[in-house]
């Protein structure tokens, strides 16, 4: 169905609703009442097999717009649905009935923004942790100072999480926000009666650091150091879907070797970040030479991106309108060569693990996410794919000119943490067959075209290492920041973690966290 | 199973030679910032376009505050006359020399446990202390060690701004371990708050919250300069006398 089509249905079951098609975006903006919200969303979503990308809350002069963007495959393009409603008047209904993805979404915007959805069945505790702020304070709320000095609070000691298994015997292991090693600042609420996780809440946030509170007000410049900085394994990717943004906002033309170079790092990004991947499995299975095998991959990887541009996460190389710098044709052949023969020994690597019956018996039938539920969830990336979720942004909503390259996305059906892993092996393949293409037609040119900033709105996307990641920058007149949403990956992801984690043994737990590369940073903000 | 012990000893020793000698490969750090002599025009253009104002001048000589880079390249990139850039990794300094109240036994000096807390990072200081424990550092050859228990901690590495909701779990992280303990803080985002500076919700660095021994510069700081940090930590390489360039421009601020 293309866009053309789907305004014809629209305006067929809706004949409220105004719908507006934008050819060259290929996007469908529709308007419609707040009743017809959580229908509308329900049948793009569960009836016409739109992915639910992002849910932007902005606060007008006068009025509440809420955005519920979508995408299709190629030819379906985005369609955001639209509502609003005057400020006072601050419930909506809540569309997680039909679109369970938007499930954190709408709770994220009842915390911050103080609104209400109605028929939402959780809604509180989530990212202003309850037994730490007091009521009624809404941060994205635009009379709220950003600035403002960190508030000592007194945490409540009588606060509890909410409990729900409530079989005789049943306790709750509380593990986090600091466990194990090194490890990001996480809290689970482990609920059981045994050998067996019956529930598993994670409790996140403990990293939030608002930045799209502090993005408010800031010049574009400015963002893109936060963007990089926010989730540093995946800051080539979330660099680069804000600066998609501020470019497609400006109708900035980026110079064709810039394009070139962008996909290069950024499938050296995801190349790396795999195999850090890789070793964080090899280790929470306690191969241990497998995980020095692993680790060895991942400084090699880590290194090749500091040679080739001076820092290992890849920073300080993305501007608006293109690259800050040039990267030289032989220093990017010679990365090209080094990421080929560590890819060599990554595939050695699998060679490997696949036929070591102990690493097999820790990641088969373990942890297995169901295709209904990674669909409903609306998971995305490697995991995804794992579970026969082949959906991939580079494919379905191409950037950069990757609709020229060859590529394949690999998926898997199982869904277990072996099929996750598989995925992951894939994936670097694919990762260094995308840099051979690149580096094979890196032409002559700048890679720089100055912008001149405009007011407007617009999203940008990237297909991260961890899967689909949404910017959405709002600039106003003077050329700051009016409004800056992020939804990352881990924030999908994490949201249908507890399904892998359930039913399963306590000590398969590290396994399936390992498995599922999640990243708090990226989720907390 | 003999397939891995195989593959094991085929793979040889990767070891760096730090601290024993000077690692060469190219890639294990991205470098700091370093002042120099430059004219007025140019020095301001240099002063002005560094977001995080590592940059002062002061007549005639541009000097650099290196806690504070976020290796924006800003400074180096697209400039006309770019900042000098300094490849190296000896970067952590000791805050306060003289506030030490306790000292390590000399004995325990060489098996120290290590309790890493994330205070906010954004996931890549966390990945480079990770890194350590690759076959690159094996920071255990030195006697560190990671433990997930404070309780069995001789140092508190904290990476990460300090959010608000970190700010419980930090103190207590800290308060459970034994004396003599120390801390080191990893990272632009612990010594400054970095790009997220003093907001609502994040603090500026771990000495708002714990009194900090040895500060780690970098964003994130590479593996050998967090190793440097856990040697300095616990007295096994000396502070070298000209690192303390923030106090010294604190100094030099004073004078003017």
């Amino acid at each position: 169905m293309n866009l053309t089509e789907l305004k014809e249905q629209i305006k067929h079951r809706w004949p409220d609703a105004r719908c507006e098609v934008d050819a060259a975006s290929s996007t469908c903006e529709v308007n419609c009442s707040r009743a017809a919200l959580p229908e509308l969303c329900g049948r793009l979503f569960l009836g016409w097999n739109f992915s639910f990308a992002s849910l932007i809350v902005e606060e007008g002069a006068s009025e509440w717009q809420l955005r519920y963007c979508f995408y299709g495959d190629r030819e379906a393009g985005w369609v955001h649905v639209l509502a609003t409603a005057p400020l006072a008047e601050k419930t909506f209904p809540s569309i997680v009935k039909f679109v369970h993805a938007a499930d954190w979404h709408e709770r994220e915007a009842e915390d911050l923004f103080g609104l209400l959805f109605e028929g939402h069945p959780r809604l509180g505790d989530f990212i202003l942790h309850d037994d730490a702020w007091q009521e009624n304070v809404e941060p994205m709320r635009r009379h709220f100072d950003a600035q403002a000095a960190m508030l000592h609070r007194k945490p409540d000691a009588d606060w509890r999480p909410r409990r729900i298994v409530q079989e005789a015997g049943a306790f709750v292991m509380p593990v986090g926000p600091k466990f194990s090693g090194v490890t990001e600042s996480v809290h689970f609420l482990l609920e059981t009666v045994g050998e067996d996780v019956i529930r598993s809440t994670p409790r996140l946030f403990y990293k939030w650091r608002a930045i799209e509170k502090l993005a408010e007000g800031k010049t574009a410049d400015e963002v893109l150091l936060v963007a990089e900085r926010f989730a540093a394994t995946t800051a080539f990717a979330h660099g680069l879907a804000y600066c998609q943004a501020v470019e497609r906002i400006c109708g900035a033309k980026i110079p064709a070797r810039a394009k070139i170079l962008r996909v290069f790092l950024a499938e050296l990004e995801r190349l790396r970040q795999h195999a850090g991947a890789i070793q964080e499995i090899c280790e929470s299975t306690a191969l241990v030479v497998a995980n020095s095998q692993a680790g060895i991959l991942e400084e090699d990887l880590l290194r090749i991106s500091g040679e080739l541009t001076g820092h290992r996460y890849l920073f300080g190389l993305l501007a608006l309108g293109g690259l800050l710098c040039d990267l030289p044709n032989d220093a990017c052949r010679r990365a090209l060569e080094k990421s080929q023969h560590t890819l060599k020994q990554l595939n050695e690597l699998e060679k490997r693990l696949r036929v070591s019956s102990s690493f097999l018996d820790r990641l088969e039938e373990v942890g297995i996410v169901a295709h209904q539920n990674a669909m409903a969830y609306g998971l995305l990336g490697p995991i995804a794919r794992a579970s026969g979720l082949v959906r991939d942004l580079r494919k379905a909503q191409p950037y950069l000119g990757y609709e020229n390259i060859e590529f394949d996305v690999p998926s898997e059906q199982e869904g277990d943490g072996y099929a996750r892993l598989r995925i992951l092996f894939a994936e670097a393949k694919q990762s260094v067959r995308i840099m051979e293409q690149a580096v094979a037609v890196l032409q002559k040119g700048g890679v720089r075209q100055p912008l001149l900033l405009r007011a407007g709105a617009a999203l940008g996307w990237v297909e991260a290492p961890r899967g689909g990641t949404f910017h959405w920058v709002r600039l106003n007149e003077s050329g700051r920041i009016a409004r800056y949403r992020v939804v990352t990956p881990s924030f999908a992801n994490w949201h249908g973690f507890h399904l892998s984690v359930e039913k399963f043994a306590f000590q398969d737990f590290p396994i399936m966290l390992s498995t599922f590369d999640l990243s708090v940073a990226e989720n907390d903000r | 199973m003999s397939q891995w012990v195989i593959t094991g000893l085929r793979t040889g020793i990767k070891t760096t030679v730090y601290p024993r000698g000077a690692e060469r490969a190219p890639g294990v750090t991205p470098g700091l910032p370093c002042g120099g002599a430059f004219d007025a025009a140019p020095g301001k253009v240099l002063v002005d376009c560094c977001p995080t104002h590592v940059f002062s001048q002061i007549n005639g000589t541009v000097s650099a505050d290196t806690r504070r880079c976020i290796h924006c390249y800003r400074c180096v990139r697209g400039i006309e006359h770019p900042a000098g850039w300094e490849q190296t990794y000896e970067w952590a300094t000791v805050r306060s020399p003289s506030e030490s109240p306790n000292e390590f036994i000399p004995a325990f000096k060489r098996s120290i446990h290590i309790c890493v807390v994330d205070a906010g990072d954004c996931g890549a200081c966390l990945n480079e202390v990770k890194q350590l424990n690759n076959p690159y550092y094996n920071m255990h050859r030195l006697g560190f060690f990671i433990t997930p228990s404070p309780r069995h901690a001789d140092v508190l590495l904290v990476v990460g701004p300090v959010t608000d909701h970190m700010r419980v779990a930090l103190k207590k992280t800290y308060d459970a371990m034994p004396t003599p303990k120390r801390v080191v803080a990893v990272g632009a985002c612990a010594l400054t708050g970095g790009v997220f500076s003093e907001s609502f919700v994040c603090a500026k660095g771990v000495a708002d919250v714990l009194p900090v021994d040895v500060e780690v510069p970098g964003n994130p700081p590479p593996p050998l300069a967090i190793l440097h940090g856990l040697l300095l930590a616990v007295g096994r390489k000396p502070p070298a006398s000209l690192v303390s360039t923030s106090s010294e421009m604190e100094t030099n601020a004073a004078n003017l």
